[in-house]
C-alpha cells in the first residue's frame, strides 16, 4: 500500500518526453503550474487536460501509473474538497442541516480537485520520465545563476538527488518494519487517528535510526569515491540542448500564453457565466 | 613497490563524557604493520571486532592513525593536501551494496566517481565502460540499481571505484550482506580483476574460502596481526585458526581431521581437487 506513492520514482521507457532536456521539463511544469492557477473557466482546464494527456501519451507511461500517484493526496484532496464545498458563500443549492451547499461552492471544490489533480499528474510526469541525476543536473543548470548569491547550487542539487533515490529504499524498509511490527503483534488497522498515529512511533523511530545510519554510509561512501563538493566536477552527461528541446519550449509557450489567454478571456468567462445564470439559477 | 604500507599503525576509539574528558578507550588497532606490493592479492581476515574494517578506513583516509604511519602509493595518509589522491589511489568498496551507490542508473552510479575527479565527459564514458566490462555488468548499464540483485549491486560498486583507476582496491567484507550465489559472483569479479587487470587487491572478510587464491594472508585478532603467510601456510595451522573462531574452509578441516587420523596427508590443502589429489596418492 505504502508503495502507491509514484512521485519522484523513476519510469524506465523510451520516449520523447524521457528525451528532453530535463530543464525544459522543469520550466514546462512550472508553467503548467502557473497555467492552472490562472484559470477562470471551464476551456482552460479542458485545454490543461488535454495537454496532460496529450504528454502521458507522448511518455509513454501507462495513465494507470500516474493515477496511482493520487492515491497519496486523496485526504488532502477530500479536505480541500468538503471545505470548498461548504465554507463557499453564494447561492443555496443544498441544505443538510445546520451545513449548506452553494452552485460557487460545487464550481470552487471541482476546480480545486481538478487543480489538485492536474498538479499532481503534471509533477510526477517529470520525474517518472527524468533520472534523479538529470533532474539535479536540470536543476543545477537551470538556477546555476543563484551562485551570484553564494547560494551552493551543487550540493543541494546532489542532495535532491540522493534525496530523490532513496524514496523506494526508504518505502521498502518501512514495508519491511512494518510486517516485522505486525508479526511482533502490532496493531495499525484499529482504534481511532490519535491511537493509529501512535501506533506508527514503533514503525518511525527504526526507520529514523536506520535513516541516519544510511546517511552515515552514504557519506562515507561519497567520500571515499573523492566527492568534495559541485566544484570542480565534470559531467558524464552535460546537458546541451537539442533541436527537439528548442520545440519543446515552443510548444510550452505557446501552451502556456494559449491557455492562460482563453482560460482568463473575460468574454469565455462571461460567457460561462451567463449560462450559469440562466440555466442554473433558474 | 609497496602500494600500501602501515608503520606501527595504532587506533583508538576514545568515549568522551559531556566535558569532554575521556572516559572509556578502546584500543582498535594495536601496532598493525601491514605491506600490500603492487599487483598483489591480499587477504585479510578477521572475527567480528578483530579491527579489520577499522583498518580499511585508515587506508582511504576516512580514519587517521593514532599512532603510527599509513602509506597509500608512498603518500601520508595525515597530509590533508595528498587527502583526494590518496582517495584516489585506494578505492574502496563497502559492505552494505545499498548504501553506497548513488546513481539511479547504473551507469551514471559508475561515473560519478570520474565526475568527482574532473575527468573530460567523453573519457568518462570509455572509463563506464571498461569498467563495466572487467565486472561483467555491461548489459545491466541502463537499468535502476534497486532492480539487480545483492550481487550484481557489489559488482557495479566495484565498477565504480575501477572508473577511478585506482591503483588498488580495497574490499570491506563484500560479501557480507550477499547470498551464497551473490557471494560467488562477487568473489570471481575480484579474482578476475587481480588475474586479468593486475588490479592490486585487498579483500577484508570473514569467509576463508573467499582468500584461499590471495597471495598473502594476514589473520587479525584484537586489533594485531596474529598470522600472515600464504594461504597454505595459513591455513595448515587448523588449531590456530579455530581457536580464533574463524571457519576453516571444508576440504582443508576435512584433510586436517583425516590426518589426525592417521592419513599421510601434506599440510594446507586448500580446494577440493587437492583434496580427492592427494587421498589418491594415500592408496
Amino acid at each position: 500500500m505504502i508503495r502507491d506513492i509514484t512521485i519522484g520514482q523513476y519510469y524506465q521507457t523510451e520516449s520523447v518526453i524521457h528525451r528532453l532536456d530535463p530543464r525544459v521539463k522543469l520550466l514546462g511544469t512550472l508553467l503548467f503550474i502557473i497555467a492552472l492557477f490562472n484559470y477562470k473557466n471551464p476551456v482552460g482546464y479542458a485545454l490543461g487536460i488535454i495537454f496532460l494527456f496529450a504528454v502521458i501519451k507522448l511518455s509513454h507511461v501507462p495513465v494507470k501509473f500516474i493515477t496511482k500517484g493520487l492515491k497519496g493526496i486523496f485526504i488532502i484532496m477530500l479536505m480541500t474538497v468538503l471545505i470548498n464545498l461548504f465554507l463557499t458563500p453564494g447561492n443555496t443549492a443544498i441544505t443538510l442541516g445546520k451545513l449548506t451547499i452553494t452552485y460557487e461552492g460545487i464550481a470552487t471544490a471541482f476546480s480545486m480537485m481538478l487543480r489538485l489533480m492536474l498538479l499532481i499528474m503534471g509533477s510526477s510526469i517529470v520525474t517518472l520520465t527524468t533520472t534523479p541525476n538529470n533532474l539535479t543536473d536540470g536543476l543545477e543548470k537551470g538556477l546555476g545563476f543563484l551562485k551570484i548569491f553564494k547560494v551552493p547550487v551543487g550540493d543541494v542539487a546532489m542532495m535532491m538527488s540522493i534525496a530523490l533515490r532513496f524514496i523506494p529504499i526508504l518505502l521498502e524498509e518501512t514495508d519491511r518494519i512494518m510486517k516485522a511490527q505486525l508479526a511482533r503483534g502490532a496493531d495499525f488497522e484499529s482504534g481511532n487517528l490519535i491511537k493509529k498515529a501512535k501506533s506508527l512511533v514503533p514503525v518511525l523511530v527504526p526507520l529514523f535510526v536506520s535513516a541516519f545510519r544510511r546517511a552515515g554510509d552514504l557519506a562515507m561512501a561519497m567520500e571515499a569515491r573523492c566527492y568534495r563538493g559541485g566544484d570542480g566536477r565534470t559531467k558524464m552527461k552535460p546537458l546541451i540542448y537539442k533541436k527537439r528541446d528548442a520545440f519543446g519550449y515552443l510548444v510550452l509557450f505557446s501552451f502556456a500564453g494559449i491557455s492562460i489567454f482563453l482560460g482568463r478571456w473575460h468574454i469565455i468567462t462571461e460567457f460561462f457565466n451567463s449560462l450559469y445564470v440562466n440555466y442554473i439559477l433558474k | 613497490m609497496d602500494i600500501v604500507k602501515t608503520d606501527k599503525l595504532v587506533f583508538e576509539y576514545i568515549r568522551r563524557d559531556e566535558e569532554g574528558n575521556p572516559v572509556d578507550i578502546t584500543t582498535a588497532l594495536d601496532h598493525v604493520n601491514i605491506d600490500v606490493k603492487q599487483g598483489e592479492f591480499v587477504g585479510i581476515l578477521g572475527h567480528n571486532g578483530s579491527g579489520k574494517s577499522t583498518f580499511a578506513k585508515h587506508l582511504n583516509a576516512i580514519l587517521y592513525p593514532t599512532e603510527g604511519k599509513v602509506y597509500v602509493d608512498d603518500m601520508d595518509t595525515m597530509d590533508d593536501s595528498k587527502l583526494w589522491d590518496v582517495r584516489k589511489s585506494a578505492g574502496m568498496v563497502f559492505q552494505n551494496p545499498d548504501n553506497q551507490i548513488i546513481g539511479q542508473v547504473v551507469e551514471e552510479d559508475v561515473g560519478f566517481g570520474p565526475e568527482n575527479l574532473g575527468v573530460p565527459t567523453k573519457e568518462i564514458w570509455e572509463r563506464v565502460e571498461e569498467s563495466l566490462r572487467a565486472v561483467d555488468m555491461i548489459d545491466f548499464r541502463k537499468k535502476s540499481p534497486n532492480k539487480l540483485s545483492g550481487g550484481q549491486k557489489q559488482r557495479v560498486s566495484i565498477a565504480g571505484v575501477l572508473a577511478m583507476h585506482p591503483k588498488c582496491i580495497i574490499l570491506d567484507e563484500p560479501t557480507a550482506m550477499l547470498d551464497p550465489s551473490g557471494r560467488k559472483e562477487v568473489v570471481r569479479a575480484i579474482r578476475g580483476l587481480n588475474d586479468v587487470e593486475k588490479m592490486t587487491v585487498i579483500l577484508i572478510t570473514h569467509y576463508m574460502d573467499e582468500v584461499v587464491h590471495a597471495d598473502r594472508i594476514f589473520v587479525m585478532d584484537k586489533g594485531k596481526v596474529v598470522m600472515q603467510g600464504t594461504p597454505k601456510e595459513i591455513f595448515s595451522d587448523v588449531p590456530t585458526l579455530t581457536k580464533l573462531r574463524l571457519d576453516v574452509p571444508g576440504p582443508t578441516r576435512i584433510a586436517w581431521e583425516l590426518k589426525k587420523k592417521g592419513l599421510p596427508l601434506p599440510d594446507g590443502i586448500l580446494t577440493c581437487d587437492e583434496l580427492i589429489r592427494e587421498i589418491q596418492k594415500c592408496r
